[in-house]
């Protein structure tokens, strides 16, 4: 049952093999067992959980079921969730219940599907390893002496070890791919837009999208139907028809054309996983691709544009979080500026602190212009890039990160070496593509690596194409940690 | 030597949708503190701004009654400060690239002083930019501590401002007037200056005049003509006496005390914040196509500037008279509908709307939508002035009469014996009588003595009990004391 897809499940569940309620405990018995080791999860309400899980039995029973009725599906704790408390990873918000639903959860209640938990994850989603959680570190299911990756790290390890049937994630900077590849899983990041961002708490507003984490690129394309469309409450939600996501899953992968960023295989990336990678680019040429070799010439400034811009709008996003109206707020201060600083200093962790200075820094009188501006240039630059390439090929690939799981506190010290975890992500938001990663090998210590898929504008359909078909001519996908 | 006052206004008028301009939350003014805070004015984590369309709108209309460029692309901004009533922490408004460019507005002054004449101006307006208000600390309801109402916050606003273009208070008093008629007259405001719909900065500098602009100081949320007046000649003095005494000016924003009368400063530009501006990356640039500018065009009544022309041009008032009757659309359409009933006389219907009506209304504190006498009742009593039927003293007493008891115009003069002779035969048979009893003084006029005159005026309308018509009695006398 754990190894079930989600289709699978949903047949289950429409034939009354199991009901949800049976599926639900299952999943919260198996994490009573194994979160308290991996620590995926912040917060669990099994009475919720069950009381959704027995209205989705009443509607399987009724005829009136969608696809994902009646499976639990985790949500990371950036979304908040009525009457869940939604932390956000963060001390400031260790008290905040929210008092209503974002689009994404309640697509997800509409659907019929079950909130399984709130997932664990880096602080304001700002971190490569989930070690910035006020709540612990999240460790990795193939090893727990190894991060799972961030910051979705906590909806990785909970896919990984089967805590879930499926979770959202968010990616501002690779916090969907970077944790999927760590902890060999498939996620993808739809093209800017496509998921409403109302209810998601905002790290950086511009390059914020919401995505699907799960075990096969098949599942993702269901999670994908649900999470995808028009939403007016987000002005910079797209208006574009409803699409169904699996619609091209089977189609043959002949001609197609993959394109090889000579900038992602240059220095930088460890051998183990240039040697996966290989491996699955000669799967794809099997599968009937052909190889173009692109170039990306302004990608190598992804990294320097993304901690300029990025920071400058998370500066701004997270002043609301001021101890005024709900959320921490110090105990103890003498005037209303040693409120603010108090409660700020004490409720947001080092990272969000040096994140919140770095954005104020570039936002200030006589630097923004160097700073910001000239960071907006790039990253048109960047965005060009890849609609030069896009006219060679129809897809790009590439590694997700340039190595496997590092070690808990390798890189906490420091923060400049983290960031560079997401080298290969990061130039897909800055362009607000759509972008991918799936397992595709073991690298050393047997930890996973991913594969990233980078498709164009509004491709998303094409590439879980890609990656089904990879998918079902391998099994990485399927092989699961043992615990 | 003489000085050169130097003023320069930003009104932020307060736009008359029903919602917020980012949320669906009501801006009625009055309720009970924080009921009309929805998730949005809270500054909920995770929520997004959605523009109103009936603030831009309105931003249009205000923009076409000033003559200005309407920018077919704007950007909103996010202005970054802390204090409580902000609940963001940064506030939604218009920096680089307002809705609204530069315009101009005309305007008739009346100097507070001596004999001058009033006089046409033309201020210009720099720029206009949507933005969102912030909310209200409550200072005194809690011992030792301040409440926060954030039901204004995100109440649309339209933020105007000029170019220094004023050279004294009355010119400043006459464009604030001059605007608060033009927001009320295009219906985009209800101009309610002690609810604080309509608010003044005022900036105030002094210099020698042809030298460059002097230091300014900004007096900060004037709400009443009253005060802006007291506060600019308190404030230039103040600025001159520090110059004369050898000081200088400092940049400062500055309070009005309106018991004291004096003004003091809040803060200087040391202690100034640096707002951090940023395009929000929440909300897409706002687009204006040429046909919402006709839309909006077409919309728009006939503006106070082009009905004082017409008045001058057309109708023959001076522009004073035209200034007056412009002052409101109720008080431009009173005179229309009065002016109706006896189109060749606009002179007679200007002075008795600015006369006696104006006069009565001050006397019992009503304004114009309180007004007894309908502008159709008075419209038939000049009528039958012009008429012949009564004469201007009768129609005072028609006028006290439909003011106290209302009534219709005929059946008051009926009632009242107001009907004044017109016979010629009636009136030279009371010439001939009043000649005949004061033979001796018609000697004396015919020997040269005009200024009796009056006296036999005023002895033959007593003879007729006040009701002979003035106009032909003055002709029988005429004639017949010239013998």
């Amino acid at each position: 049952m754990f190894e079930s897809s989600l289709k699978q499940l949903g047949d289950a569940l429409r034939a009354k093999k199991i009901s949800s309620v049976e599926l639900t405990q299952s999943y919260l018995d198996r994490m009573a067992q194994l979160n308290p080791q991996l620590n995926a999860y912040i917060t669990i309400n099994p009475e919720t959980s069950l009381a959704q899980a027995k209205a989705a039995d009443a509607r399987l029973a009724a005829g009136s079921a969608d696809a994902l009725t009646g499976i639990p599906i985790a949500q990371k704790d950036i979304f908040c969730a009525k009457d869940w408390l939604t932390t956000c990873g963060s001390r400031m918000l260790h008290n905040f219940v929210s008092p209503y639903d974002a689009h994404i959860i309640s697509q997800f209640n509409n659907a019929g599907a079950i909130n399984l938990g709130k997932t664990n994850m880096d602080e304001f989603a700002m971190g490569s390893s989930n070690e910035t959680s006020y709540y612990g570190a999240v460790k990795n299911p193939w090893d727990t002496q190894r991060v799972p990756g961030g910051s979705s790290g906590g909806t990785a390890a909970a896919v990984a070890a089967r805590l879930c049937a499926a979770a959202t994630g968010t990616d501002t900077g690779g916090s969907i791919r970077q944790p999927a590849a760590l902890c060999g899983i498939s996620g993808l990041k739809p093209t800017y837009g496509v998921c409403s961002r109302y209810g998601m708490i905002a790290f950086a507003s511009s390059l914020d999208q919401a995505g699907p984490m799960g075990r096969s690129a098949e599942d993702l394309a269901l999670m994908m139907n649900v999470m995808a469309g028009f939403d007016e409450r987000d002005s910079t939600s797209l208006q574009r028809d409803k699409e169904d996501y699996t619609r091209d899953l089977n189609k043959p992968l002949t001609g197609l054309r993959i394109g090889l960023p000579k900038e992602f295989f240059a220095e930088g990336m460890g051998a183990d996983v240039a040697k996966a990678i290989e491996a699955a680019i000669a799967e794809y040429k099997k599968l009937g691709a052909t190889i173009v070799d692109i170039s990306l010439p302004n990608s190598k400034l992804s990294v320097p544009v993304y901690y300029v811009l990025a920071p400058a709008e998370a500066s701004s996003n997270l002043s609301r979080f001021d101890g005024v109206r709900y959320g921490y707020r110090a105990p103890e201060y003498s005037d209303l500026a040693d409120m603010y600083e108090k409660s700020r200093a004490q409720g947001f962790g080092a990272e969000v602190q040096r994140r919140i200075m770095i954005g104020t820094y570039v936002l200030s009188h006589g630097y923004y212009d160097a700073y910001y501006i000239k960071a907006q240039k790039i990253r048109r630059l960047i965005a060009q890039d890849f609609v030069e390439a896009y006219k060679q090929c129809d897809v790009i690939m590439g590694p997700t990160s340039p190595s496997t799981a590092f070690k808990l506190g390798e890189k906490g010290d420091d923060p400049v070496q983290m960031y560079l975890s997401d080298i290969y992500t990061i130039a897909v938001n800055l362009a607000g593509l759509p972008g991918m990663s799936i397992p595709c090998g073991f690298g050393d210590n047997n930890m996973p690596v991913g594969l990233q898929i980078i498709g164009n504008y509004f491709d998303e359909a094409r590439m879980l194409n890609v990656a089904h078909q990879f998918q079902l001519a391998t099994d990485w996908h399927s092989r699961a940690p043992q615990l | 030597m003489q000085w050169e006052i130097v003023i320069g206004l930003e009104v932020h008028a307060q736009l008359s949708t029903q919602s917020k301009i980012f949320c669906g939350a009501s801006t009625a003014f009055g309720a009970e503190p924080n009921t009309q805070a929805d998730a949005v004015s809270l500054a909920l984590p995770g929520v997004l701004p959605v523009l109103n369309k009936g603030a831009v709108e309105r931003a249009i209309k205000f923009g076409l009654a000033t003559g200005a460029h309407i920018a077919p692309r704007s950007v909103f901004a996010r202005k970054n400060y802390f204090y409580p009533d902000l609940p963001k922490g940064y506030q939604i408004s218009q920096f680089e690239l307002p809705v609204v460019g530069q315009g101009a507005l005309t305007i008739q002054v009346a100097p507070l002083s001596g004999n001058a004449k009033p006089y046409e101006k033309t201020v210009r307006i720099t720029r206009a930019h949507l933005e969102e208000d912030a909310g209200k600390s409550l200072h005194g309801d809690f011992h030792g501590m301040t409440g926060i109402d954030l039901n204004r916050a995100g109440t649309p606003l339209l933020e105007i401002v000029s170019e220094p273009d004023m050279r004294s208070a009355a010119e400043a008093v006459a464009y604030a007037k001059a605007l608060h008629t033009l927001v009320r007259w295009i219906g985009i405001c209800d101009g309610n200056m002690q609810e604080g719909s309509f608010r003044c900065d005022v900036n105030v500098s002094v210099r020698r005049p042809g030298e460059p602009l002097g230091t300014r100081r900004e007096i900060k949320n004037l709400n009443s003509f009253k005060f802006m007046q007291q506060a600019i000649d308190y404030e230039v003095q103040w600025q001159i006496d520090t110059i004369e005494n050898g000081g200088q000016v400092q940049q400062a924003t500055i309070l009005f005390n309106p018991d004291t009368g004096e003004t003091r400063a809040m803060r200087t530009k040391e202690d100034a914040h640096d707002y951090r501006y940023f395009p929000d990356p929440d909300l897409l640039p706002l687009e204006i196509s040429p046909e919402w500018i006709e839309q909006m065009r077409a919309t728009l009544p006939e503006l106070p500037q082009a009905k004082q022309a017409r008045y001058v041009n057309e109708l023959g008032l001076s522009a004073y008279d035209a200034s007056v009757l412009t002052t409101s659309r109720e008080m431009a359409d009173f005179f229309e509908t009065v002016l109706a009933a006896v189109p060749k006389d606009a002179k007679t219907c200007a002075n008795w709307i600015m006369g006696e009506l104006n006069a009565q209304l001050n006397r019992d504190g009503l304004d114009m939508a309180q007004c007894p006498i309908s502008a159709q009742q008075l419209g038939s009593m000049l009528a039958r002035i012009v008429d012949g039927t009564i004469s201007n003293s009768g129609a005072k007493e028609v006028f006290r009469t439909m003011w106290a008891e209302g009534g219709e115009v005929d059946a008051i003069i009926d009632a009242k014996g107001l009907k004044q002779v017109s016979d010629s035969g009636a009136i030279e048979k009371i010439v001939d009588e009043v000649m005949a009893a004061n033979a001796n003084k018609v000697a004396e006029y015919r020997s040269g003595k005009d200024k009796l005159f009056g006296f036999f005026v005023g002895q033959a309308m007593k003879a007729s009990k006040g009701q002979a018509n003035p106009a032909q009695l003055n002709e029988v006398l005429k004639q017949k004391l010239a013998g």
